[in-house]
């Protein structure tokens, strides 16, 4: 393969301080969401004391997720030896690292106080997997970094397939620790099982995939970077792949809970007569995410480029959909207190709670996406993260033009 | 009356002794009760029964108690507002029989949300009764998504009408202290027991649950009791009778 030359998009067009633009004002508003939400307390959001984690819950583990599986295009090169997806490696990690931030900025924005997260820092209960968490981002973003620099700086080039392996077994401990945020619920009837772990490790592979493809198509784009069909046809399969996956997992966590007696309200809830989430299961989730995907990548359809990128859209929207049936489905629905009566009270006891996202919440939402993706352009304008040139010719020698 | 020199001899040793040793036996008395400075033993546990066969329907001098001791008050908002302590209504799917009881953080032996708690804001004293540390609490939420209870609420907006006793802050979760500064000063009962008694109900009862000689002890030992989700193992400080 012939030696990869990386150089810094050139960003002086108007277009590139239009996107800034965007994305910084969708920064500004996010942190205006904030500060309004903190300001006034929680009460002005659709959070309550039943529905505890709301909609910026759903982007900023959405955003976490999706940041551990957009490192998987580095790792494939990195620790499994393909040479064809070397040239992206850096991308990957950037967009690793800028999604992680975007994330971590909107759960830590939705403390009830923020302005303590050095208390976060410097008190640690081990036995806690959110703690357990605060180490593992933190530590994700040194070792990515750590690995980022073995590619740039070319003493340490022989370094890079080490930092690579670290930093492919850290991220599959991080997923692990995000889907255990919900798998060591013990109380919640539609959490309360290991099979997030690893269903969390093979969504964050898809949603991160996803945002890569459409970063890469907008930059390649934008900067007139040759972007042959060898890598998108690539890209595009693998994305398919990991969508089946996720399609496989949900399917195997719903069957196990409908094995299950004691879990068939909480399954009739979500699959069946469960309104909004109901819909946002099927339609959202299942629909939008995973089947409409499939097609658009694996029939004829998939020979476009437009609708490669429409079906990694579909598979973010279908992903914030998921996070949304799991985090906000799995908790309006009410707890198993009294097995066998059906309880009312004043406090919400019995019911499914109701909860409609807020506007703050939103903005905040898509604050953190601002924030990922501002991030990553800045710095592909001051360090060379992009290849000069993904033409086929250039990314595989042995490639005959067909 | 004469009294020999003997007689008064004696008296008189006597009186000394007695002056001597009362003190001393007063202070036996004294060392039982702890000082604010002494630290909490585990040689009590705190807990409560809870008879739902005496809990009236309709009504709630527990929760009123509750909100005047410990300073909570209602905005008017039932969604966001705190709630230490509630009245459930509890209707059998089987045979419609209902019942109600009053439900508040049960001070598990093994509490889920000091568990998940990531500052260790959430803790246990060594006398079973759970708390939260407001200092270091960061608002994470996560111990109210793990407590199978929903004992716990989150404060969402400014609060108003603090008791110094019961410090409560914007942004930090709470729930029932089990009356602990009423614990701490020797009061040996909490607020809504005291306003059950009132009410002529005593369908709960406050001790120790680890003093073989106590009330609740004496209750648990001799008649049949339950503790909620105790399939979940978390040995509930709270225990439940009629349900």
């Amino acid at each position: 393969m012939a030696h990869v030359h990386y150089q810094k998009i050139e960003g002086r067009s108007a277009g590139f301080y239009a996107l800034l633009a965007v994305l910084g004002s969708l920064i500004a508003v996010g942190l205006g969401a904030a500060l309004y939400m903190e300001h006034n307390g929680h009460w002005v959001t659709g959070m309550s004391n039943q529905v505890i984690w709301g909609t910026p819950h759903v982007f900023a583990v959405f955003l976490i997720v999706a940041a551990s599986g957009a490192l998987n295009v580095a790792s494939i090169a990195s620790v499994f030896g393909r040479q064809l997806y070397k040239p992206l490696a850096r991308l990957s990690g950037l967009l690793a690292i800028a999604l992680l931030v975007g994330g971590l900025a909107v759960l830590v924005l939705d403390l009830g106080r923020p302005e303590r997260l050095i208390v976060a820092m410097t008190y640690y209960n081990f036995k806690s997997i959110f703690a357990w968490n605060i180490i593992l981002y933190v530590g994700f973003m040194g070792i990515v970094a750590a690995y980022l620099w073995s590619m740039f700086e070319r003493r340490f080039n022989n370094y890079t397939k080490t930092a690579g392996m670290a930093a492919f077994l850290w991220r599959l401990t991080l997923t692990t620790g995000t889907g255990s945020i919900f798998g060591f619920l013990v109380a919640r009837d539609a959490f309360s099982s290991a099979l997030f772990a690893p269903m969390f490790i093979i969504m964050s592979f898809a949603y991160g995939l996803a945002f890569f493809i459409l970063v890469l198509f907008a930059a390649t784009r934008w900067t007139g970077r040759p972007l042959g069909d060898v890598m998108v046809v690539r890209l595009k399969n693998l994305l398919g792949v990991f969508v089946a996956s996720v399609l496989y997992f949900v399917v195997a966590y719903h069957l196990t809970n409908l094995y299950m007696t004691g879990k068939h309200d909480v399954e009739r809830f979500i699959l069946l007569d469960g309104g909004v989430y109901t819909r946002l299961f099927w339609i959202g989730q299942i629909l939008i995410g995973g089947v409409l995907p499939l097609v658009l990548l694996y029939s004829k359809l998939g020979r476009s480029r437009a609708l490669i990128a429409l079906a990694a859209i579909l598979v973010i929207a279908g992903g914030l959909a998921q996070m949304y049936v799991t985090i906000i489905g799995g908790q309006v629905f009410p707890m198993p207190l009294f097995p066998g009566k059906e309880a009312s009270s004043s406090f919400f006891d019995g019911v499914v709670a109701a909860y409609s996202p807020s506007l703050p919440e939103i903005l905040l939402g898509i604050g953190g996406i601002g924030i990922a993706l501002g991030a990553t352009a800045f710095a592909i304008k001051i360090l060379p993260f992009l290849p000069q040139s993904l033409a086929d010719t250039d990314v595989d020698p042995h490639h005959k033009p067909g | 009356m004469s009294i020999n020199r003997r007689q008064f001899l004696g008296l008189g040793g006597a009186a000394v002794a007695a002056t001597a040793l009362a003190p001393g036996l007063r202070l036996i008395e004294l060392a039982q009760a702890r000082s604010p400075e002494e630290a909490v033993t585990s040689l009590h546990r705190w807990g409560l029964l809870i008879d739902s066969s005496k809990c009236a329907d309709g009504c709630t001098s527990c929760v009123s108690a509750c909100a005047d001791e410990n300073g909570i008050q209602s905005h008017n908002r039932p969604a966001t507002d705190a709630q230490w302590i509630r009245k459930v209504t509890l209707k059998d799917k089987q045979t419609g029989h209902v019942q109600t009881l009053p439900l508040m953080c049960q001070h598990c032996e093994h509490p889920p949300c000091v568990d998940v708690c990531p500052t260790g804001a959430s803790f246990k004293r060594a006398d079973g009764i759970v708390l939260v540390d407001k200092h270091i609490c960061i608002g994470c939420r996560y111990c109210m998504m793990a407590c199978p209870y929903k004992a716990r609420s989150f404060v969402h907006e400014v609060t108003t009408g603090q008791k110094s006793h019961a410090p409560r802050g914007k942004g930090t979760v709470e729930a029932c202290t089990l009356c602990v500064h009423k614990v701490d000063r020797g009061d040996g009962s909490t607020a809504c027991a005291d306003a059950c008694r009132k009410e002529g109900h005593q369908a709960i009862l406050f001790g120790d649950l680890k003093d073989p000689a106590s009330e609740i002890s004496k209750r648990l030992a001799s008649q049949p009791s339950t503790q909620l989700r105790a399939d979940l193992k978390l040995n509930t400080g709270v225990r439940y009778q009629g349900i």
